[in-house]
């Protein structure tokens, strides 16, 4: 995607190479039971945007660059640390082998010419659809000194839900990681005092998974009863 | 709690009903128990353009043990339900409950695994109050409601008799899924 | 399960734990061998001086505190999932109840979200922008009074907190008189604002903007000269920058630290980058530096409402695509805020494409691409990020709010350990921390 269709705030385009993370079929959401509409036989698949080749656009390339200089000189194969880089909507995704997070996140705070100094926190994603790596882990970094703000995306499976801590990096996660952990489950090596933070100490499961019920119950009204928001039939 | 539970019916006790209710309406001592936004509203009505030194109550009690009204304003978590339950038990007898906002009387909007789906199910509630958040004036008609039944609370032989009464309604009371008709 | 706490025992039903508390004897006897007077104090989750439903667990020696740790999570009310459960306009409605004193910033902050996953950035109408500006604006300087407030009264000051929240009912009469409700907007919405302004409100701001020049500096003579409330906030909850960029603190409690970051300026939203104003800062790294930057922060505030006024310019509110554009005709009916009646009799009468499109619109919502986007805005705490996932449904597949006032208070410890007991309440008064927003 060029820098224009970026700036005029175009999404990128859907390709085939875009991460699946779900297939939808037929319409108005009738998973269970017939499906009327006659739009039983649609199939959909759901990706989120792909790997973007080269040139970037704008301070981009020069992040990338700067990047994957920093971690050459400390005899890191760049394409081993970096899965892929995504461009889209005009923001900046590098994602991370989980391994290689911590040594990542050193780099782009410390070196002078990356220098992102305030991570805004964790953000868990749970595709389910996205076999193998269904856990995310999104962390927004930027970069006060030269007015940047990046993404780096870290996936766990959710049979190993393990990602390396960035408290020693950015003390200000702290929190952050305890409320991620304490939503989906996926478990910071490393951080000093790994606890639920929201829920209570003795909760059963990690509440914001998408396998996870909504929790809600029927409401009743007179003569009728009315079910939890995630009972009803929806929409995909 | 005192003299004035031993007392024989009739209309010395009917006399002494009237002015405890006068008495204890007249001082109604809140504990200060904002949860969310309705704790604002809460806020605001004690501020000076709502004034509720206007009824006597503008002294929210920092301490349950000083306190008779628990105005429960705000979303009750799953987390904070035994905490509310320890502090209404900590109020001293006679003591009274409004659920303020649609999230403490029903769990509201929030339909999920994280709130309570009504305060009444860890304290018996008074008044319960719509709205989200209620406008201070609705929280002043809440209070207003609350003194009329504080006014004309029962004492001693009389108390036992409308609670056994009370009783006896709610078990015959039709259920809301039996009802029939229009939602209203 | 073996710990001597909970000795296990079988029964006929399973395995029971008893639990106990270990030999009282014990504890009584190593508390009067030792000659130190260290008490562990648990201050909440209700309690007065601690903004809402916050937990302070403090160990104490003598008057000093040795350590500071929050317990949060007594508000935590499920939002983020709840949203995912409603399409993406309805989630302006919980996103305005995270955190209750700034609901325009989370519904702005919102719905740039939604905007840039959709691609429509460009469209919104200048009007709707402007308006958006004006309200947040209104809103931090609501925000920053019920700060002010509460932080005297939990000083002891009650008449500054008189004083707030009069002025703060100024404020919600304008909320009042543009969105009907005095709280709890969900005002904003993806596409643009739910309604134009009502007659006569430009005239209400004018005279409000006015009377507020009046008021703001009342607090100045109140307290910003006070020998007492100086004494009580200088050199009281101490964070410097590099404590600021560790513990990833912003908004006042970064300016007051000396650096001017505020994205109004360094990352430009909403046309902010048009507005003239300053960005106020302190060197003093203190409560009353919080407290100054906050009153300062108010007067910039009315300084952008005005120019808001002046540049407002007839026109849309709302996006023109009638895809995404929802509610499409507003009115105020004799039973409150409905669709008018002019757009029901179109849809009801002349034409049954818009009666179906207006009821998929209604009940399925508008589709919003697959992606995700992370979009910023200076609340009156700090930075209030928004990070939210699509997967190409009618419905958003993630939304994570990064609230300043979560953030900000993982810096009480920083502040308090080594100070006294009575400065911890006004540490935590100067991080302003908003227990909706902590938890959500």
């Amino acid at each position: 995607m060029s820098d224009e269709q970026n700036s005029n705030g175009v999404p990128a385009p859907r390709d085939e190479t875009g991460e699946v993370i779900g297939v939808r079929k037929g319409m108005f959401g009738a998973n269970n039971g017939g499906d009327t509409s006659g739009y039983g036989g649609l199939v959909r698949t759901v990706t989120l945007p792909g790997a973007t080749p080269r040139p970037y656009g704008g301070w981009f390339d020069e992040v990338a660059d700067e990047l994957e200089g920093a971690l050459e000189e400390q005899d890191l194969l760049p394409e081993n640390a970096i899965e892929k880089t995504v461009v889209d909507r005009g923001e900046l995704t590098f994602h991370i082998a989980r391994e290689h997070l911590p040594t990542v996140a050193r780099t782009l705070r410390d070196d002078p010419a990356l220098r992102f100094e305030l991570c805004t926190g964790v953000s868990g994603v749970h595709f389910l659809g996205d076999k193998g790596r269904e856990l995310h882990a999104v962390y927004h970094l930027r970069s006060i000194t030269h007015g940047r703000l990046i993404r780096l995306e870290v996936s766990a499976p959710d049979s190993d839900p393990h990602v390396p801590s960035l408290v020693a990096v950015y003390p200000t996660n702290d929190w952050h990681e305890r409320e991620t952990y304490d939503f989906f489950g996926l478990i910071f090596d490393g951080h000093p005092a790994l606890t639920r933070i929201m829920m209570p100490d003795d909760w059963q499961g990690f509440p914001q998974r998408k396998d996870y019920p909504l929790g809600g119950i029927a409401v009743e009204y007179k003569g009728a009863q009315i079910p939890a928001p995630d009972q009803r039939r929806s929409y995909s | 709690m005192g003299l004035e539970e031993k007392l024989p019916s009739g209309f010395v006790l009917t006399t002494v009903e009237q002015a405890a209710g006068w008495v204890r309406k007249s001082s109604v001592f809140p504990a200060t128990f904002g949860l969310a936004c309705c704790a604002i509203e809460m806020m605001t009505t004690g501020a000076g353009r709502y004034d509720l030194a206007r009824f006597g109550m503008e002294v929210f009690r920092g301490s349950p043990r000083q306190a008779d009204l628990m105005i429960v304003a705000g979303r009750v978590s799953q987390k904070m339900a035994p905490v509310l339950r320890q502090v209404y038990d900590q109020m001293p007898n006679p003591k009274w409950v409004i659920s303020m906002g649609v999230c403490a009387s029903s769990g509201g909007m929030f339909n999920n695994y994280a709130i309570v789906q009504g305060v009444d199910h860890i304290v018996p509630v008074d008044i319960y109050l719509p709205g989200c958040p209620p406008r201070p004036e609705m929280l002043m008609d809440a209070i207003l409601k609350l003194h009329q039944k504080i006014q004309s609370s029962k004492l001693g032989v009389n108390a036992e008799e409308a609670a056994r009464e009370a009783e006896d309604a709610a078990l015959k009371a039709l259920p809301l899924i039996e009802m029939k008709g229009l939602l209203r | 399960m073996t710990t001597p706490h909970a000795t296990p025992r079988a029964t006929t039903e399973g395995t029971v734990y008893t639990v106990t508390g270990g030999d009282w004897d014990e504890v009584v006897e190593s508390a009067v061998k030792s000659d130190d007077e260290r008490i562990i104090v648990n201050m909440g989750p209700q309690h007065p001086s601690t903004h809402g439903v916050l937990r302070l667990i403090l160990e104490i020696d003598g008057e000093t505190v040795t350590e500071a740790r929050c317990g949060i999570g007594y508000l935590h009310t499920g939002i983020e999932k709840n949203l995912e459960f409603r399409n993406w306009t309805q989630g302006t409605t919980f996103v305005t109840r995270m955190d209750y004193l700034t609901p325009f910033f989370n519904e702005t902050a919102y719905c740039l979200g939604v905007e840039k996953l959709l691609g429509i950035e460009d469209q919104i109408p200048d009007r709707a922008t402007v308006l958006r500006v004006l309200l947040m604006e209104l809103n931090r300087i609501s925000s920053h009074l019920v700060c002010i407030a509460t932080g005297g009264m939990e000083l002891g000051a009650t008449t500054i907190m008189i004083y707030g929240f009069r002025d703060r009912e100024l404020v919600l009469d304008l909320f009042e008189l543009i969105t009907g409700l005095r709280m709890n907007h969900a005002f904003v919405r993806p596409g643009g604002l739910a309604q134009d302004l009502p007659p006569g409100a430009v005239d209400q701001l004018r005279e409000f903007v006015k009377t507020m020049k009046k008021n703001l500096p009342e607090y100045d003579k109140l307290a910003t000269g006070n020998p007492i409330f100086k004494a009580r906030m200088q050199d009281v909850g101490y964070l410097d920058l590099t404590g600021c960029m560790a513990l990833g603190a912003t908004g006042p409690i970064l300016r007051s630290a000396g650096l001017p970051h505020d994205l109004r300026k360094t990352d430009p939203y909403c046309g902010y980058e048009t507005y003239e104003f300053d960005v106020p800062t302190a060197d003093s790294c203190d409560a009353y530096g919080r407290f100054l930057i906050r009153l300062e922060e108010m007067r910039q505030s009315l300084r952008i409402i005005e120019q808001c006024i002046d540049r407002l310019a007839p026109g849309p509110v709302m996006v023109a695509d009638k895809k995404i554009a929802w509610p499409a005709q507003l009115a105020l009916g004799p039973d409150g805020l409905g669709n008018s009646l002019d757009h029901i009799k179109k849809i009801m009468g002349t034409s049954m494409e818009a009666l179906i499109h207006h009821f998929k619109l209604v009940t399925e919502g508008f589709r919003v691409p697959a992606g995700q986007t992370y979009t910023a805005v200076e609340s009156p705490k700090g930075e209030l990020g928004v990070h939210v996932v699509s997967d190409g449904g009618t419905r958003p597949y993630r939304v994570h709010f990064r609230d300043p006032s979560f953030t900000n208070l993982q810096a009480m410890a920083a502040m308090c350990e080594g100070g006294q007991v009575a400065d911890v309440i006004v540490a935590v008064a100067s991080i302003d921390p908003v227990m909706g927003g902590v938890d959500r």
